[in-house]
């Protein structure tokens, strides 16, 4: 079903959504970017049309809404472990193509992978709802047609959100009651088919063992800080550590949390009795790549990566992936040629 | 809906003292489990790490731990009586149907050994394959694990044991584990099958010379050790290429582990 909103139409959509639901988006943290008098785009709770920052990319993706950056999985207190309640009220997330892919992604390793659904990711997750944004032009940095995730057919409800007017195409209906009295307009999301970065994606079996000792890895060993900023802004990075935190004089009590985990981040590997793996950082750096565009696909059958270019965006050493994942194939092309 | 993260209370049943930083705690617990699977074991408070059962029988489950950590300084604590949180078992262990009639020798290197004991008892008492060989590897003499049992296995013609380095009261091997490679009875050595199970460095050397012997690589098993915080397949620490050590190992035949490239 296919809606036109005025600004103030759209507004009194979300007021009369916050009964039943948290609405994210992307929206403005002034000052709070990494240099002095510039902003920051992180996803918050969205009251009105005015909190949206819609013309920046977000420097998070919507991930930790659903899957927090660190959550209690149970406490103890002697006794048996008690797991606890959650707010119950559904989300909906305000996102793009590249990210409603990027949940689809995270939706394979917590619920596919393994014997055992993730119950942690499973309770949130099941709350959350898709209100997608249409990308009228993709940003500088993003690469999500080479990586097919330009397109998505998940959605409840999506938007292309022009100067006076938002277009709106409902599929889910529990959302119908929300925007009854609105006007209808048939509207089709559109989606891009052309970024002006462009990524080469070697094909699964192009990658070989020669590739992994290759010196191309080198380069990241120098320029990598081991920041783990790359991972934390990437939405498909699904990693975390199990750990305890004890309370009480007796140190009886306490709760066992998780919390996101990196692989560019030092400690990621260590074993106790001291044995570690991938010590230098042009081996993580390695690691990751090959996880978001061969290992992964090998297992899903669809690369991990998404083209979302945050982790581009956000590299205190300007270390592009799009480059290296280009270089990478520009060594396999090489291969070819010798 | 099932929450896997969420432990059991598991009873101490007795401690036995390896070594000096080596204990085996025996657990009550009934649980269907094969050897080389692990246990993701946990004291509220300290912390959860992957443990790979050593032995089980009836209602008992054996774990050996080495103190080495803030977990095992908790597990070190505990008495006979007290509990420890347990879930599991995970991974995929070791298969007994793999070895049928085969001439199995079972390479095992310091802790590499508990991983694998019940694999060396089940062939002990159970005949299903030809023949049995084992060859054990430890630090120095006060290192080795099981002693009675591994001293029965010794004195049976069935094990060389030898130590890197000893004192003079020492009279037994002594050396690295690769040494001892041509002690072991290669004269069928299509019919051999190998599980080499040790510290990363041990099984590097012992699968290099296996090799050269002109072993199969799909007749050489390996289990591999990692960090793991889950055992679900949902953590990511374990993970090395395509592969999840937690779910598609711990252990391999050495033909997919080796192109596990970290």
């Amino acid at each position: 079903m296919g809606y036109q909103l005025s600004r103030e139409q759209f507004d009194r959509f979300l007021d009369r959504l916050q009964d039943d639901y948290r609405v994210f988006g992307p929206a403005l943290d002034s000052d709070k970017g990494a240099f002095s008098d510039t902003d920051r785009i992180t996803y918050k709770n969205i009251r009105r049309l005015d909190d949206l920052e819609l013309n920046r990319k977000s420097y998070f993706s919507p991930k930790e809404i659903f899957f927090p950056i660190r959550e209690t999985l149970f406490r103890f207190c002697e006794g048996e472990p008690t797991v606890p309640q959650i707010d119950d009220k559904k989300i909906a997330i305000l996102l793009r193509p590249c990210d409603s892919n990027a949940i689809d992604r995270l939706d394979a390793i917590f619920l596919e992978n393994g014997p055992f659904e993730d119950f942690y990711y499973k309770r949130r997750r099941e709350n959350v709802r898709f209100f997608l944004i249409e990308c009228a032009t993709g940003f500088d940095s993003c690469w999500c047609v080479s990586m097919n995730a330009n397109t998505t057919k998940r959605w409840d409800v999506a938007f292309r959100f022009g100067e006076d007017e938002i277009l709106v195409d409902v599929k889910s209906e529990e959302f119908l009651p929300y925007l009854d009295d609105c006007p209808q307009k048939p509207f089709e999301i559109r989606f891009i088919y052309e970024n002006t970065k462009k990524v080469r994606v070697p094909e699964v079996g192009e990658v070989t063992l020669d590739h992994f000792a290759h010196e191309l890895w080198n380069e990241y060993t120098a320029r990598c800080i081991a920041c783990g900023r790359c991972n934390t802004s990437c939405p498909t990075c699904s990693c975390f550590t199990v750990l305890d935190a004890p309370l009480g004089a007796e140190k009886k009590m306490g709760e066992r949390w998780r919390a996101w985990a990196g692989c560019h981040i030092d400690g990621f590997t260590d074993m106790a009795g001291g044995h570690t793996f991938r010590q230098s950082r042009g081996e993580r750096m390695r690691f990751k790549t090959m996880h978001k565009i061969n290992d992964y696909r090998k297992r899903f059958g669809k690369h991990q990566c998404v083209g979302c270019g945050r982790c581009d965006d956000v590299c205190p050493q300007y270390i592009s992936f799009a480059r290296c994942i280009n270089t990478l194939s520009d060594c396999i092309e090489e291969g070819k040629r010798k | 809906m099932i929450n896997p993260f969420l432990p059991s209370k598991m009873k101490i049943l007795d401690i036995i003292p390896e070594t000096e930083i080596d204990q085996t705690f025996v657990l009550a617990g009934r649980k269907p489990v094969k050897p080389g699977q692990f246990f993701q074991l946990s004291v509220p408070g300290a912390g959860e790490a992957p443990v790979s059962v050593s032995d089980f029988e009836d209602d008992k489950l054996f774990v050996t731990i080495r103190k080495v950590g803030r977990l095992t300084n908790a597990l070190f604590a505990l008495a006979p009586g007290d509990y420890i949180f347990a879930r599991g078992p995970y991974g995929n262990g070791f298969d007994y149907r793999d070895y049928v009639d085969s001439d199995l020798k079972v390479i095992a290197g310091g802790t590499g050994l508990a991983p694998v004991k019940k694999v060396i008892k089940h062939f002990i008492a159970n005949k299903s394959i030809a023949s049995l060989e084992v060859l054990l590897g430890f630090k120095t003499p006060q290192d080795i694990l099981y002693r009675r049992e591994v001293r029965a296995w010794v004195d049976a013609g069935l094990a060389t044991l030898t130590v890197d380095k000893a004192g003079p009261d020492w009279s037994g091997n002594t050396g690295l584990i690769t040494g001892y490679l041509k002690n072991l009875d290669l004269s069928n050595l299509e019919n051999c099958k190998f599980i080499v199970v040790g510290p990363p460095i041990m099984i590097k050397f012992i699968t290099i010379e296996l090799l050269l012997l002109q072993v199969p690589e799909e007749n050489i098993w390996v289990s591999l050790e990692r960090k793991m915080s889950c055992g679900l397949g949902k953590c990511g620490h374990c993970k090395i290429g395509e592969t999840y050590v937690c779910l598609e190992g711990p252990a391999f035949r050495f033909a997919r582990a080796r192109r596990l490239l970290d």
